[in-house]
């Protein structure tokens, strides 16, 4: 079973099962994603296969890009990422093309996404920090996350803080991981799947859709 | 384009033929419920007041007077647990929601018939 598959997120809807019960799935577009290059431990020291999804127009790629996917008889890819895994199954080389049957008996998915970016955020809505109260002679800081020195446990050697001190700033638009996602359907007629719950990142984002490999995708 | 790819993905849980119900009908719901390991029907009737949403996320809602009191209950309308909706009669309506019955009482609740197609 290969491993995992590019594609984009559409949207969310609802649908029932068979016993009435309505759960909420994000459709995603995945697949069809073509092998554009196969690392191997000789050449590379290590294995793994690099997908393309998404056709990319000719003008507005680079000469290496398209370089690249000639290697592989096919044309650059709007999103390109590799899948790392010790074995790979047959026919997985270069210029094969993979859909969304690949995931064909998995139950459970992971899903890799940019998330959708905040940017600049307070402490409260970055690091669930409780803010100061509404009233009780608080001024101008009922968002505030307080005191940050003073404290020996924040200082750092020298005259500043420890790195990693929680602050506010930018939050959001970075590589996000959300796990154990039941697949409720593979439509192999429109190349769609069905994830249980929401997957990160906007409407149109591309994510990277891989087989699970915790306890309990394996039982 | 993705909201098509939605509707296209979602088709297999539709229902193949999503009931006629419009806003005025006199409806009776028959609706699957589960004891244990018996299933049954359980059927409502009363008016359509409202009919909201839409794709798989489309509901109505029917009213009626229960013991003197109001009742209101909303119905998915691709839930399979609504098995069936019977339409008992239709009523000539001017609005898409007939919130204005919840204030009225007796034969003032009463919509003039009018014949479907």
């Amino acid at each position: 079973m290969f491993p995992a598959l590019l594609g984009k997120k559409i949207g969310m809807t609802q649908v029932y099962d068979e016993a009435g019960i309505l759960s909420p799935v994000t459709v995603v577009q995945a697949g069809p994603c073509t092998v554009l290059q196969v690392k191997t431990d000789e050449t590379d020291g290590y294995t793994s296969v690099q997908l393309g999804f998404g056709e990319k127009k000719l003008q507005r790629s680079t000469k290496p890009e398209i370089g690249h996917a000639k290697k592989a008889s096919a044309t650059p890819a709007k999103f390109v990422r590799e899948i790392r895994a010790e074995e790979f199954p047959d026919g997985t080389e270069l210029g094969a093309t993979l859909d969304v049957n690949v995931f064909d008996g998995i139950k459970y998915v992971d899903v890799v996404g940019t998330s959708k970016g905040k940017g600049f955020a307070g402490v409260m809505k970055r690091h669930n920090f409780g803010g100061l109260g509404d009233g009780h002679g608080v001024q101008r800081k009922h968002r505030t996350g307080g005191s940050i020195n003073g404290h020996g446990t924040n200082l750092g050697t020298g005259p500043t803080l420890k790195k990693g001190k929680r602050m506010s700033g930018h939050m959001g638009h970075e590589t996000c991981t959300s796990r154990n996602h039941a697949l409720i359907r593979i439509d192999s007629e429109n190349g769609l799947l069905l994830i249980k719950g929401p997957v990160p990142g906007p409407n149109g984002g591309y994510v990277v859709i891989r087989t699970s490999k915790t306890a309990k995708a394996k039982a | 384009m993705s909201q098509e790819l939605i509707k296209k993905a979602v088709a297999y849980s539709m229902k193949e033929t999503t009931p006629d119900v419009r806003v005025g009908d006199t409806v009776s719901v028959h609706v699957r419920i589960v004891e244990g390991e018996k299933e049954r029907v359980q059927k409502f009737s009363g008016t359509v007041i409202a009919r909201r949403g839409g794709g798989m996320g489309e509901t109505f809602t029917v009213r009626r007077i229960v013991n003197n009191q109001g009742v209101e209950r909303v119905f998915p309308l691709q839930s399979p647990k609504v098995a069936k909706v019977e339409v008992i009669r239709s009523g000539r309506t001017r609005r898409a929601k007939l919130y204005f019955l919840r204030d009225r009482v007796g034969k003032s609740t009463r919509l003039k018939d009018v014949k479907r197609r």
